[in-house]
């Protein structure tokens, strides 16, 4: 006689619910709803602009972005008769400027990084560290004001070298021979300015580095040079590119190193080592003081094109590092 | 009888020969360099600091190629970028804090933290006025911002780690966009909404909300960073006696990171202590001590360099300017050591 | 085939000895009547040798008195429990215990009877001579199959025509080529994790070393890679000397010729004992070596 063992039965999975406290109801209301407080915030900044841009925006349409006008003619109560308003010079100088941060500046931050990472050691990498990140909290009028003073006399100096042996190289020639507060200059002060924040962002990528791979380089005889070539730069290389673009997106907004060290004039000029220049937000600090309300609309319709900008900058770098960075391929 | 045990040694770190050889490469190449500016077109500081690095490259690449053959030469090219990267980054460090000091000092006088510029102007004399009013405007207007700043960036931060939503992942992206933000948009913002619209004046508690702007994201960041090194223990302790969420957090978690939301703070304050573009919008700077946030032009530590720099080129005035740097440098230097003696102590 | 002749136990030596290095525990005479049993063998360099060496981490003393030979031509497997020793022991063999900070150490390492340690040595050519597969395998997945294989020539700059022939033999070597012929073109993280291992140590035998440190390679991976694997080291053997860590110790069994105990009385690790494997399985001298290895503890 046997004896069946009764079918097994596999229960479903029961569903657990929990039902909130009245408190921690309202907690995670109160917390969730100042959350969104960067939300509500940028929202606002859009609106508003938008709402005082708006009019000179339909006015001009497309030819704000490329004009390179900035004039408005009055009457005499004040009444606007005839303006026009384009911001093209300014927005080349913006990204002009920016490029050149970047481009003298990232290099530097990511040697300085990976000196940082790989060479210093012990007290000496906390003390370095401790001051370049203290510099990142210098205030940008402190670089203005030092870029204006001490440091325009050596750049004026190296600027006339370059335009002395690669002159022959249209951007770096000049019409007149006037080198102080040039973009180049301006460039070099943003450069300054974006270390810091460059170096801490590719430090912090280098020092993620899997130490598995950096071992497996040295166990096949990597001399270091190898294994920064073969291991670091291709895990780091999405962070770093995000990094710089971050430096990217600060060399674009800044104000008032850009408004005291870089002659404002209101023409396109791709001649970097030339005196003469400008950036969409120094522009709106320069024109902002004798604005009438018709003007200020216009300086309104300004800053929202640099906050879209800049806004469109970050967004990039976000995604480049959460896509590319720290994934090794 | 007992074993006697060697003394542990590091025989892979450079010997006294090798630190020897190093520093004789080091000499060669400073008078290589000197050789070079006396001898060709290179002349000047620049000239000198480029023509070391290169004799620095040049003389080390030699020197290991004959000792351990082409990689380790290529190698030793590396390090001497980098040092070069490294020399680059702090030349401009060290001449901005020794610029500050050295021509903001001669500046300083008793009454500088006494006095407002009510009855002088900036190319007086130096002794005449002082930056009291800067000072009070900046703590007002700092302070103010901090009230509201400081519970919406917990709040924030308190979201990313604790209830962790589905909109985490949009907030975390734009707490990262709000930092990206121009100084100067901000600016342009509280002028567009609250400034022409309504009040119609410049004041202090505009500037607040300007600042905020900037300073929320700061805060955010630091004090999620924060929050996150809070081990989950806590928490799970906090719930396991029965607390509901809301008491953990506020009970356990929060006081937990007490010294590291001070330094979120610390690091906010330091952010928009020098910021100078949206002041000059919104709060305008008077020139006398004005104790209302709500009313009138307010002055600033920013503006008051501002103003004593770009107004005139008097030497008194540059003077002036250099010595209100100094007084900013000088907070913000006492606002990082704060920062950094608190988070070394994390918890608690 | 006698293996009593030179054989030290390293107990006896203690009651003998005054200074401070051990007697070597020297199994090269036994070692080289097995090698000439062996048709067609080529032996790479005298082996590698350690006297004395110790190993700390800041102030704790983690290793101490290690005196072993190995030699050319023989698979030595390191036995013992967790946190004796033994994976710290084999980084002092290619140099890689000293990328710990806090790292330091005492003795001598005998490369064809240098001293790896001695000043002015060129540290990446000895980890070229002496290569190591680590526990968890570790290609690098910026680059193809192919390019992992012959990164280590890339690595030290060590140019080489005919790079197809090295690629191929190496795969083979290491037991690959049969399945990754096709496909070398194709990103290292593709593989599963048994060929990813023999991936590294295919890429490891491309720069031709004498030597061959195993730190617990099988210990991430399942039963029929790890037989492969084991099938790769017995190959392997014959044309170089492989020093192999293992918790396993059946595998210790299975591929080593010899076999040394480590142990730590909570104090630094030792080695106990160190004989042919056939002997420390079932006749070992310490009683230590014979409560670990009949399971009394672990």
């Amino acid at each position: 006689m046997s004896i069946d063992a009764p079918a097994k039965v596999i229960p479903e999975a029961r569903t657990i619910t929990t039902k909130p406290r009245k408190s921690d109801q309202l907690f995670r209301m109160i917390v969730t709803l100042g959350g969104m407080t960067s939300l509500v915030i940028l929202g606002l900044i859009a609106l508003f602009l938008s709402l005082k841009g708006v009019n000179v925006l339909a006015e001009e349409k497309f030819s704000f972005i490329t004009g390179s006008n900035w004039a408005a003619i009055t009457d005499e109560t004040g009444n606007i008769v005839e303006s026009d308003f384009g911001i093209g010079p300014m927005l080349v100088g913006t990204m002009l400027c920016a490029l050149i941060a970047v481009l003298v500046g990232v290099p530097i931050s990511v040697l300085t990084a990976l000196y940082l990472t790989f060479y210093a050691n012990g007290r000496v990498k906390k003390f370095l560290i401790s001051i370049i990140d203290l510099m990142a909290a210098f205030p940008s009028l402190l670089f203005g004001f030092w870029g204006f003073i001490v440091f325009m006399s050596s750049a004026e100096y190296w600027a006339k070298l370059l335009n002395k042996y690669l002159g022959f190289i249209p951007i770096f020639d000049v019409p007149v021979p006037v080198f102080a507060r040039s973009p180049f200059i301006a460039g070099l002060v943003l450069a300054i300015m974006i270390i810091p924040i460059v170096t801490a962002i590719s430090r912090e990528v280098f020092d993620q580095t899997p130490l598995d791979r950096i071992q497996a380089a040295y166990a096949l005889g990597a001399t270091k040079l190898a294994m920064i070539k073969a291991v670091v730069i291709p895990y780091g290389r999405g962070g770093i590119i995000g990094g710089a673009m971050l430096g990217l997106g600060r060399a674009m907004g800044e104000t008032v190193a850009v408004y005291t060290v870089l002659n404002i004039v209101y023409q396109v000029n791709w001649q970097v080592l030339f005196g003469a220049g400008g950036n969409v937000a120094s522009l709106i600090l320069l024109k902002f003081g004798e604005a009438g309300p018709y003007e200020v609309d216009a300086l309104m319709a300004a800053g929202l094109v640099l906050f879209l900008l800049t806004l469109l900058v970050n967004a990039t770098a976000d995604y480049i590092i959460n896509r590319f960075g720290g994934k090794g391929k | 009888m007992t074993k006697v045990i060697p003394s542990p040694g590091k025989p892979w770190q450079p010997t006294v020969k090798n630190r020897l050889e190093t520093l004789a490469i080091v000499v060669a190449a400073f008078f290589s360099a000197v050789l070079c500016v006396e001898f060709t077109g290179l002349n000047g500081k620049l000239g000198f600091f480029v023509a070391l690095f290169i004799s620095l490259g040049v003389l080390n690449f030699a020197f290991q190629y004959k000792q351990r053959g082409v990689a380790a030469a290529k190698d030793s090219l590396l390090q001497v970028i980098t040092v070069l990267a490294l020399a680059l980054t702090l030349i401009p460090i060290v001449s901005i804090v020794s610029t500050v000091f050295i021509k903001g000092y001669k500046g300083l006088h008793w009454g500088i933290l006494t006095k407002d510029m009510a009855l002088a102007s900036v190319n007086d004399p130096i002794v005449n006025g002082g930056l009291l009013h800067a000072l009070v405007g900046t703590t007002l207007m700092v302070g103010g911002a901090l009230i509201i700043s400081f519970p919406l960036g917990l709040l924030t931060a308190l979201y990313l780690t604790e209830i962790r939503g589905s909109l985490t992942r949009p907030i975390k992206f734009l707490v990262q966009a709000m930092s990206g933000v121009p100084s100067i948009v901000a600016g342009l913002f509280i002028l567009s909404s609250l400034v022409y619209p309504v009040t119609k004046e410049l004041s202090g508690i505009m500037g607040s909300l300007a600042l905020t702007i900037l300073m929320i994201p700061t805060i955010a960041r630091t004090a999620e960073e924060m929050l996150r090194l809070i081990p989950n223990e806590l928490r799970e302790a906090g719930v396991a006696l029965g607390g509901t969420q809301w008491r953990t957090v506020a009970g356990v978690v929060v006081p937990a990171a007490r010294s590291g939301l001070v330094t979120a703070i610390i690091l906010g304050v330091a952010r928009v202590i020098g910021e100078t573009a949206p002041i000059l919008l919104v709060s305008g700077g008077g020139d006398s001590l004005n104790l209302n946030p709500t009313e009138g032009a307010m002055g600033s530590l920013p503006f008051y360099i501002w103003k004593a720099f770009l107004t005139s080129g008097t030497p008194e005035s540059l003077a002036r300017a250099w010595a209100g740097m100094l007084v900013l440098l000088s907070f913000i230097f006492i606002l990082f050591g704060l920062a950094r003696y608190l988070s070394g102590r994390k918890v608690g | 085939m006698t293996d009593t002749t030179n054989f030290n136990n390293n107990e006896k030596d203690e009651r003998q000895m005054t200074d401070s290095q051990t007697k070597p525990t020297s199994l090269s005479s036994v070692a080289s009547a097995r090698a000439m049993s062996q048709p067609g063998t080529e032996l790479l360099g005298t082996g590698l040798e350690t006297r004395g060496v110790h190993a700390w981490f800041g102030s704790k003393h983690v290793l101490s008195d290690v005196s072993l030979d190995f030699a050319a031509g023989t698979v030595t497997a390191l036995i013992g429990p967790s946190g004796c020793g033994k994976s710290t022991f084999i980084r002092t063999l290619n140099r890689m215990h000293e990328f710990i900070p806090t790292a330091a150490m005492a003795g001598e390492v005998l490369l064809d009877g240098k001293d790896i340690y001695a000043p002015g040595t060129d540290v990446t050519k000895i980890r070229l001579r002496v290569g190591m597969v680590f526990q968890k395998p570790n290609p690098f997945p910026s680059m193809t199959i192919g390019e992992n294989v012959l990164s280590g020539l890339k690595l030290a700059q060590i140019k080489r025509g005919k790079t197809d022939d090295l690629l191929e033999s190496c795969l083979t070597r290491a037991g690959l080529w049969s399945e990754v012929k096709d496909r070398l073109g194709e990103h290292g993280g593709a593989l599963s994790g048994g060929q990813q291992q023999r991936l590294c140590i295919a890429r490891s035998l491309a720069v031709e070393p004498q030597v061959l440190l195993m730190d617990e390679p099988c210990s991430a991976l399942d039963p029929g890679s790890t037989f492969r694997i084991e099938q790769t080291i017995a190959d392997l053997a014959k044309s170089m000397t492989i020093v192999i860590v293992t918790h396993n110790m059946q595998q210790a069994a299975r591929v080593s010729d010899y076999t040394a105990f480590f142990l730590s009385d909570g104090g630094p690790g030792e080695m106990i004992e160190a004989a042919p494997t056939s002997q420390i399985f079932s006749s070992p001298q310490d009683k230590r070596t014979e409560d670990y290895v009949t399971g009394r503890f672990g």
